[in-house]
Formats: structure tokens, sequence, C-alpha cells
């Protein structure tokens, strides 16, 4: 067997952040709590740099290397650049709030980053064993972030809930993995793809390793009945790691579904539509009912981030390229949200108090007629109101579900969505019309209210103006 | 010139923006500069696009500024068609709302929401202007609802009176009613031509003619009548045509610029202007063309009887607005598209100018509007006199005033119509020029020669208004006697529309005239021949003897007609009759449903029942989620063993 030297100018990206994950590792050692900042700015800087790599080196054709195990292709690069940059703005919001917790330490960063590596890998992947890889990679330092606050109680037992539920979904991956490498005699995603092909479909052995591979896909995003450990997750987490949890992973966790199910098992479409539209509803239904019964504004979201998962299972299960582009419209509307939401979250925190109950969000407007006004905008988004992205985002779907016959799903789609409205509105509700419990102004730093404003107005604007992302998703798929 | 005409449209909205949101901070003088800066950029640059067009001979534009949406074929956009038509009516719109804008600061001059008044007249004038720019059905219903609520606002703008929010409310409702049939129209025409653009729709109208549909079962309709039927309700509403015409006079509670600008001169046009954009539709269908002549014929020769019998000045000129855009249905009706855009022009400009005159007067009287109470007011207000002298004689088609090119070629144009209908809408249209003459000058001799009836302290204050009421009636008066002379050759006979209006061979009557025609002198030599001349001077002569030589004769009719007048004075019964029927009607029906339907069944059972049953679902399923890790991996193994029970083993 012949050792080639790969191409690395493919994956040079993923070189770099890696790279710059482990200067960041040593730099922090050298650093006093006071001028932390130097670690946080370097993260940026790997952001931006890792940023700058994936542009200057996209091209129009795909590339795969180190022997078919890595492909770097439009959809990866718009996906990865997806991820800095909502990576970039978690790092931004959570600054203050994790000073203010004394959680202000380059772990944070050092995993944070290497999360983004894993989903940069699991994003390029190309071959079982590199989407294992960075699936692992990223959960790890998942679980890792989740207890990092260690005197928490609820943060350490969401931890390893969080641990415990994903080793198993792992485990059924790589089973799932492991079937399929023994029906097609291969990982490779493009010779799996082609052996299913140039078979029938209904090798039994084939059937069971998509099964179990759907359930730990399921896991990964969330969807009913794998779904137990988000509410648990999102709620003991700190907060700063909700947000991220809640927001970047699921843009790759939506690549790994294109690349093993669309890429690798397309052929058999079929079967896995099926088991999709089961997940898709149960999503839907529970993640909008349950959620009404929430009190704490992070659970209520984890339940929302549930039903959003079905609604984009609603785009992957079409099976056309519509569909494919409007679950990555979908996703990428999604992070986009959800990063505004618990940004609004973490900006009505304080040092020592968690806005973390529904309740605290009474009489917003009197404290802050903006800010409420952001968060209007964005719940509007999540409920799906139009000139809202969100709307435009649950339309692609339904309208992609539609074209393929379904129109019971999107009907059913568009029930529960009404239902879901009511625990949105719920919090415009509690923002104009309760009176305040508590009439501090906000008070934050220039940056964060920036950001999250314009986190806000770019949901507006692209609910306004949305052709050019729909046309990039359009395009990429 | 894409960006000349976003001008066109935009100037006057960011007056009405600058004026409504930052009134108090700019000031009365800041508000109506920036308004009247808004509109004068509107008009100037009417007048270029109109060069462009017209004398220029350039194609028309046809382009989309702005998309807001393409959704399964359906694409939602901002787009403006500037052809002959439009840049005709962006003038009108443009110069009257000019004129009114100057006028207001006279005319508004103590009042309060002096700012928020030029805030809204802006705001029309920029919906207008989007009304008639138009390149598809969407925006116009935009542009169509938009002058709809300014009206409503201004009707409805001394907010404290209860007679003005009866008025407001009542425009609003019977307005809705028509726009109901013209939302249904657009919505057909989506059902069937799959497109609401103007020129897509035009094209594909042809192949259209012989399409049926079954609006009850067993009963097939032209498609194309019922859109055109649907699509005239709507202007049958806005341009207040029997039955939907109860609004207008009552819309005159709101200031007197807005009765010329909105309820004379353009919005109360936006129906006509309508029925001659789709003129390639309406000419494919002549049950609705013979419907648009018979509803234009009642409503111009029974709202002109109805001002004889008015006492307020405003509801005189209100029923006569009535009257003409009767007339100018009746021109629609008998396919003379150009007639109607030609009346309309015409009519926007001696209109306006009665009811600033009127509002000249109104102002000389400390706001008292009963002309019972006026009387001699030549002397003191000469300009308002010779002004009105001239929108009178306009009115009633004296020859060589610009109303006599329009209405003659009104009347001589049903006359050689064949359709269903005309003759009886040459009948009413030649005894409407009778009685406009006589309320006209009934009118004109109440109110400024005879006995001044005012009392003494009302006599000692009045005085010619000031230059911003005087000047625009003086920029009026122009037009409203010289442009029917200039203009009658190219707009009725010298295809001046060109390709914007379409008129079957079949039924051109404006070409049948267009054969005898040898120039403006012979025109007007041929009016004096004819019947409708004499029928005007009959009227003037009437009035004259009635209300000047023998003053106790009109109190003499009436005892002898009692009948009739209490019919005419009651508006024909109509309002008591919607008040009953429809008010009390729709409000008992409402009720019901309220109580039985909104109440007991949607409210009690279906939402709330619902919401409580998902609340209590809510609840329940909440208890799934125990807390403990081993349920959780449980819950995972349950699902993947169903789901490898139901797709891999079966």
């Amino acid at each position: 067997m012949n050792f080639e030297i790969p191409d690395f100018a493919p994956a040079a990206p993923e070189i770099f952040v890696l790279a710059m994950a482990c200067a960041v590792l040593i730099v922090d050692l050298f650093l006093t709590e006071k001028n932390r900042v130097i670690t946080y700015l370097l993260s940026q800087t790997t952001l931006l740099g890792a940023a700058v790599l994936t542009v200057s080196l996209h091209s129009a054709a795909p590339q795969v290397t180190f022997s078919g195990t890595f492909i770097s292709d439009s959809l990866a690069d718009v996906l990865k650049v997806f991820i800095y940059l909502i990576t970039a703005v978690v790092f931004l919001y959570s600054r203050e709030y994790l000073i203010a917790r004394k959680l202000f330490k380059g772990e944070f960063f050092v995993l944070g980053l290497f999360a983004v590596l894993g989903m940069m890998v699991l994003v390029s992947g190309y071959n079982m064993l590199t989407l294992y890889l960075g699936l692992e990679l990223l959960s790890l330092s998942m679980y890792a972030m989740v207890a990092m606050h260690r005197d928490s109680m609820p943060s350490s037992e969401a931890a390893m809930k969080y641990f415990i539920l994903g080793a198993i979904a792992s485990g059924m991956l790589l089973y799932g993995m492991s079937l399929i490498y023994g029906a097609t005699g291969s990982l490779d995603i493009a010779e799996i793809a082609a052996y299913i092909q140039n078979s029938s479909s209904d090798d039994m052995v084939l059937l069971l390793g998509l099964v179990f591979i759907i359930v730990a896909l399921a896991f990964k995003l969330g969807a009913v009945p794998f779904h137990m450990w988000i509410p648990d997750v999102y709620h003991g987490a700190p907060t700063a790691i909700t947000l991220f949890i809640s927001t970047a992973p699921k843009i790759a966790a939506f690549a790994m579904v294109m690349r093993l199910l669309t890429d690798g098992l397309g052929g058999l479409l079929t079967q896995w539509q099926d088991i999709l539209v089961i997940l898709a509803a149960l999503s839907i239904a529970v993640g909008n009912v349950v959620a009404i019964a929430q009190g704490n504004i992070k659970r209520m979201l984890a339940y929302s981030t549930i039903s959003h998962v079905g609604f984009l299972f609603l785009g992957v299960l079409a099976g056309t390229d519509e569909g494919y582009s409007a679950a990555m419209f979908y996703v990428l509307v999604y992070a986009l949200m959800s990063l505004g939401a618990f940004g609004m979250v973490i900006l009505l925190s304080r040092a020592g108090f968690e806005a973390d109950n529904i309740a605290d969000f009474k009489g917003l407007n009197e404290r802050s007629p903006w800010f409420a006004f952001m968060m209007l905008i964005l719940m509007f988004s999540m409920a799906g109101v139009p000139p809202t992205v969100g709307f435009y985002a649950k339309l692609a779907v339904l309208s992609a579900v539609v074209d393929v016959g379904l129109v019971w799903l999107a009907v059913f789609g568009v029930l529960f969505a009404v239902v879901g409205a009511f625990y949105y509105l719920r919090i415009v509700k509690f923002m104009y019309f309760e009176k305040p419990e508590d009439k501090a102004p906000l008070a934050s730093d220039f940056d964060m209210r920036a950001v999250i404003s314009a986190n806000a107005l770019v949901v507006l604007a692209l609910g306004i103006f949305p052709g050019s992302l729909i046309a990039l998703c359009a395009t990429v798929i | 010139m894409k960006s000349i005409y976003l001008t066109i449209a935009l100037a006057p909205l960011v007056g009405a923006i600058v004026a409504g949101l930052f009134g108090r901070k700019i000031g009365r003088a800041g508000a109506h500069s920036v308004t009247i800066a808004g509109v004068a950029i509107s008009f100037l640059l009417s007048l270029v696009a109109f060069k462009h067009i017209v004398i220029d001979g350039n194609p028309a534009f046809n382009g989309a500024v702005y998309t807001w949406l393409v959704s399964d074929g359906l694409t939602l956009e901002i787009g403006f068609l500037i052809d002959r038509l439009t840049t005709l009516m962006m003038m009108v719109v443009t110069f009257v709302s000019l004129m009114v804008h100057i006028y207001t600061i006279g005319y508004m001059k103590d009042d309060p929401g002096y700012q928020r008044f030029f805030a809204y007249i802006a705001l029309f004038t920029f919906s207008m202007l989007m009304l008639v720019m138009s390149n598809n059905f969407l925006q116009l219903f935009f542009g169509w609802e938009a002058v709809g609520l300014v009206s409503y606002l201004l009707i409805g703008f001394w907010f404290k009176r209860e007679t003005a929010i009866y008025a407001n409310l009542k425009a609003f409702l019977v307005n809705r009613v028509g726009d109901f049939g013209f939302l249904l129209g657009i919505a057909a025409i989506y059902m069937y031509f799959n497109s609401l653009d103007y020129v897509e729709v035009f094209a594909a109208a042809q192949g259209m003619s012989g399409v049926t549909i079954q609006l009850f079962p067993g009963v097939e309709w032209s498609l194309l009548t019922v859109i055109g039927i649907l699509l005239f309700i709507g202007a049958m509403g806005k341009s207040a045509q029997v039955p939907l015409h109860v609004w207008l006079p009552d819309s005159m509670e709101g200031p007197t610029p807005i009765s010329a600008l909105i309820h004379a001169a353009t919005m109360v046009t936006a129906g006509i202007f309508m029925v001659a954009r789709m003129s390639p539709i309406y000419e494919l269908t002549e049950t609705a063309l013979s419907f648009i002549l018979v509803i234009g014929a009642v409503t111009a020769l029974f709202m002109g009887l109805l001002g004889l019998v008015q006492n307020d000045i405003k509801r005189v000129i209100a029923y006569s607005t009535l009257s003409q855009l009767g007339y100018m249905t009746v021109a629609l009706g008998a396919s003379a598209y150009a007639g109607a855009i030609f009346h309309l022009m015409t009519h926007a400009f001696y209109k306006a100018l009665l009811f600033l005159a009127a509002g000249s007067v109104i102002i000389a009287m400390h706001h008292r509007q009963d002309i019972r109470e006026m009387g001699g007011l030549k002397k003191y207000m000469p300009i308002t006199y010779w002004s009105s002298m001239i929108g009178t004689l306009a009115l009633i088609g004296f020859p060589g005033f610009s109303g006599f090119f329009s209405k003659d070629a009104i009347i001589e144009a049903v006359k050689v119509s064949s359709l269903p209908g005309s003759g009886f809408a040459y009948l009413a249209v030649l005894l409407g020029v009778f009685v406009t003459a006589l309320y006209s000058f009934r009118l004109f001799f109440i109110v400024f020669h005879g006995k001044e009836r005012m009392d003494e302290e009302t006599r000692s204050h009045l005085k010619e208004s000031p230059g911003v009421v005087t000047w625009p009636l003086i920029l009026l008066a122009i037009p409203a006697l010289g442009i029917g002379a200039l203009t009658v050759g190219p707009m009725l006979f010298g295809g001046y529309f060109g390709e914007s209006i379409v008129v079957d061979a079949a039924h051109d009557t404006l070409a049948k005239l267009g054969e005898g025609y040898t120039g403006v002198m012979g025109f007007i030599l041929h009016g004096m021949m004819s019947l409708p001349f004499w029928l005007a001077l009959a009227g003037i002569g009437t009035a004259w003897y009635a209300y000047m030589v023998n003053p106790g004769f009109p109190a003499q009719v009436r005892e002898r007609f009692q009948t009739v007048y209490r019919i005419l004075a009651n508006n024909y019964g109509i309002d008591d009759f919607n008040d009953r029927f429809f008010a009390g009607g729709s409000r008992k029906v409402g009720r019901l449903f309220w109580k039985a339907g909104d109440q007991a069944a949607i409210d009690g059972f279906m939402v709330n029942g619902t919401a409580r049953g998902i609340g209590r679902l809510a609840v329940v399923m909440r208890y799934l989620q125990s807390g403990f890790l081993y349920h959780y991996a449980f819950a995972m193994i349950i699902g993947l063993l169903v789901l490898i029970t139901v797709f891999v083993i079966f």
C-alpha cells in the first residue's frame, strides 16, 4: 500500500484552528486573572483567521483529500463560516456573564475552540470515521463545558446526564456504522452511496444500520423521543454554555445529517423518510406542547429547540433539493434566533442573579423599551410571524413538504406552530403588559448591546430581504 | 427615469413623515414648508415625466422597483407603469394637491391640528400617486386602501365632533362594501390569470373572453363580466356611485381643503381611473359596460336632483360632484374612456376651484355654511366671485369653458353608443345638464347676489380672503377656463392615450365623434346648436327666475310637490334604509354571532377549550421528564426498539 502525502490545503482552516487552540491553551497558562482578556481576544482572532482562510481557500469545485476522508465543498465552507460567526458572537455574549460568575477561564475558550474544530471536522467529514471523530471531539468538549461550573449541583448533574446519554448515542452511532460497513464493505460515504445504488435496498443489515444511525442523529439534534437530555442540560448548564450548545452545534449536526443520510444513504430515501416523518411529528408536537408548561425560560427554549428540530426534519425528509436548502435555511435562521434569545437571557442576568425565569421578563418594556422590542422581534421570529425571517424559514420547509405530497404533515406542523405561538407571545405579553418586579435598567457593555441589537435587527432585516440567504442555501446544496 | 419616478412618489411621503412625526419640533411653518416642498417636487418631476413620455415620445416605463417576495409564481412587488394615462393623472393629482397645500395655510391658520393636517394630505398625495403609478393589482389595492385610510382620517379630522365621527365611520363602512367586491375581483384575476401584473393580465384577457364560471350551480357567467363587475363595485364605493354614494355628502364634515382635494378632485376619481386603466378587460365584456352605463346614468341624474334641495354650501357642491362622477362613469360605460379621463381632468380643476372658493366664502362667513345666511357677497369678495363664476360656468358646460368640451363629448358619445341601456343613459345625462345648471346657479345667485341675509356682526367682518387662499383660486381658474379648449383635440380625437387605453372598434364611440370633429371652434359652434346648450340656458334662466326675480317661487313649488320634496330631502330614503336594514340588521346578526357563535362555541368551546386541553396535556407530559437518567435512557432504547420493529422487521 503506497502512502501518498495528502493535500493539506483544503484542511488549512482546521489545521489553523487546532494550532491556535493549542497556542491559546499554552498562552493562557502564563496569564493572570487580570489580563485573561488576552485569551478572549486570541480566541476571537482564531475564529476570524479561520474565517479568512475558509473564504480565501474556497473553490467552487469540491476538493477531497486525506484518501477520500475529508471534503471541502461549498456546503462545508458556508456552514463553517456561519459556525465561526456564531461562535464569535457566543464568546462575545458570554464574556461579561462569565466574568461576573468567576468562570472567565481559559478552559472555556480552549474547549470552545476544540468544539469548533470538532464541528469543522463534522462538517467536512466524508468518511464515517471522520464524522465520528468530529462528533466525539465536539461532544467531549461540550460535556466538559457543561460541567465547568463545578460548584453548581445542577450543572454537574446536567453534565453527568449529558455524558452518559451521549455515550449511549455514540455507541449506537458506532454500531450503526459497523453494520453499514458490514453490509457495504466500506466506510467511505461515496462508496457506500455507490454500493446502495447498485444493490437492492431491502437488505436487513443495512436497514438496521440506518435505524441506529438515525437514532444517534436524532439524539444529537434532540428529536423526540431522544430529546430528554435537552431540557436538563439547557437548564443546568451556565447560560453562556447553553447559548453555545443551542446554536453552532446544530449547524454541524445538520451537516452530519446531510453527509450521512443524503450523501451516503440517499439510496434509502424512502426508508428514512418514514422514520423522519415520525420523529418530526413527535418533536413538533411534544416540543410545542410541553414548552407551554415551563416556567423557566431556558427550559422553555429547550423545548422550543425540540420543536424547531422537528421543522428542520420536515425540510430534510422532503428528500428534494428544495427541501435540503429549506432545512439549511431553517437551521441557520434557528441558530441566529436562538443566539439572540439566549443572548437576551444573558443580558438580563447580573452577578448573583440568573434571569432564567419567564417572569424575569415582566415589564421589560418599562425598563428598556429598545431591548424589549429586540426580544419581541426574536420571539415573533421564533413563532414564525412575518415579516421576520422565522416566517420564511417555516414557509420554506412547509412548502418543501407540501411539494412531495405530505400535506397532512404540513398542516400538522402549522397547527402546532399555532400552539407554539402561545409561549412565545406570553413572553411578549410579560414584557409589555406586566409591571416589572425589578426596576433596575439593563447594564451591559457597549459591544454586547450593539451586537445583540444587530442580532435581532438581522432577524428582522432577513425577513424583509430574505432573497440572498435563500439563494445562498439553494446554490450550495 | 426610474429614480425620478421613485422620487415623485416618495417626496410627499417624506414630507408626511417629517410633518407627522416631528411636527411639534419643526413647528407650523416647518410642517407646511416640508410638505409643500415634497408635493412641489412631485409636481415638477411629473412635468418632467410628461415631457419624457408624451412630448419626447419615449415608450412607457414598466418595471419593478422593489420585489418583496416571490412565492410559487406569485411575485409581490412595487412597480411603476408610467404611460400617457399615468402621467396625466400624476400631473392633475400633484397640481391640485399643491394648490390645496398652499390654500390650507390660510384655511387652517387657527387650527390646533395644523401639522397633523399637512401630514395627512401629503400622505394622501403619496397614496394617490402609488395608486395611479402602479403596474400591478396588489399595489393598486394598496394605494386604494391607503387613500381610503387617509380619507377616513381626514373626514374625522375634527374628531371631537359627533357628526364627523359618524361621517368617517360611514365612509369607512360603505367603502368596505365596495372594497370587498374589488378584492374579490382581484382574487378572481389572480385565480384565473395566475398573475397580478397589468401587462400580463391584459395580454391574456383576450384569450379569456370565452371562459365561463359557475357562481351558483347551473348558472354560467362569463369570467370577464364577473371580474369587470366586481372591480367596478370597488369603483362604485370609491367613486360614490349609486347606491354606494351615501358616504360622500357626509364626508363634507371634513375641512374644506380636503373636500376639494380628496372628495372632489382626486380620490373619488380613482374608480374612474381604475376602470379606464382596465379598459382591455372591460372592452371584452359588454354586460359589464352596460351595467356601468346604467349605474352612471342613475347617479348623474338623480344625485344632481338632490343638489336642488340642499342648503349647506358644501353639500350642494358634494352632490354636484356625485352627479359629475356619474357623467364620468357613463362615459366609461360608453367606451369613451378618453372622454371619462378628460372629464376627470377638467372636473378636477373646476371642482377643486369651486370647493376652494366655497372655502373662501366659509372663511369670510366665520365658518358658517348655510347658504340661507349668505347673499350679496359679490361686492365683498371679488376674486372669489369671479373664480366661482368661472368654476360654475365650467361645471354647467358653458361653451368655451373646460367642462363644456368634456361633458359635451360624453353626451355625444352616449348618443352614438349602441349598448343596452344607452337610450336611458342619454336621456339621463341630457336632463342632468338642465339640473346641473339649475342647482349651480341657484347656489351662485343665493350666495353672491340678492339680499344680504347675514347678521350685522358677520357683515361687518366680511372681506376678501388672504393671498394664500386667493392665489390658488386664480391658479385653478386658469385651467378651469382654458384646459378644455387646449386639450380637447389631442385627448379625445388625437390618440393622446395611445396604447394605454384600448377600445374595441365595435363600440368606439369617440372615433365616431371624431369623424365630425373639425377643431375647437367647430366643436363650440356645434355645441351651441345642440340640445345640451339650450338645456343649460334653460337651467340658468329657471334659477334666475326662481331665486332672483321671484324669490317666493321655490316655496310655492315645494308646497305643491311636497312628496317629491320630502323624497329628495331624505336622499330617496336610502340612508334610512341603510340605517334600518343594513346597520340595524347586521347589528342584530352580529349580536347573535357574538353570543352564540363567538362566546359560546368558538371562545368557550374551541379556543379556550383547546387551550385548556393543551395546557392540561402539557402538564401531564411534563411528568415524563422525570429527571431520572434511567428513564431517559429507557426512553431512548424504547424509541430505538420501536423504530427497528416498525421499519426493519416489518
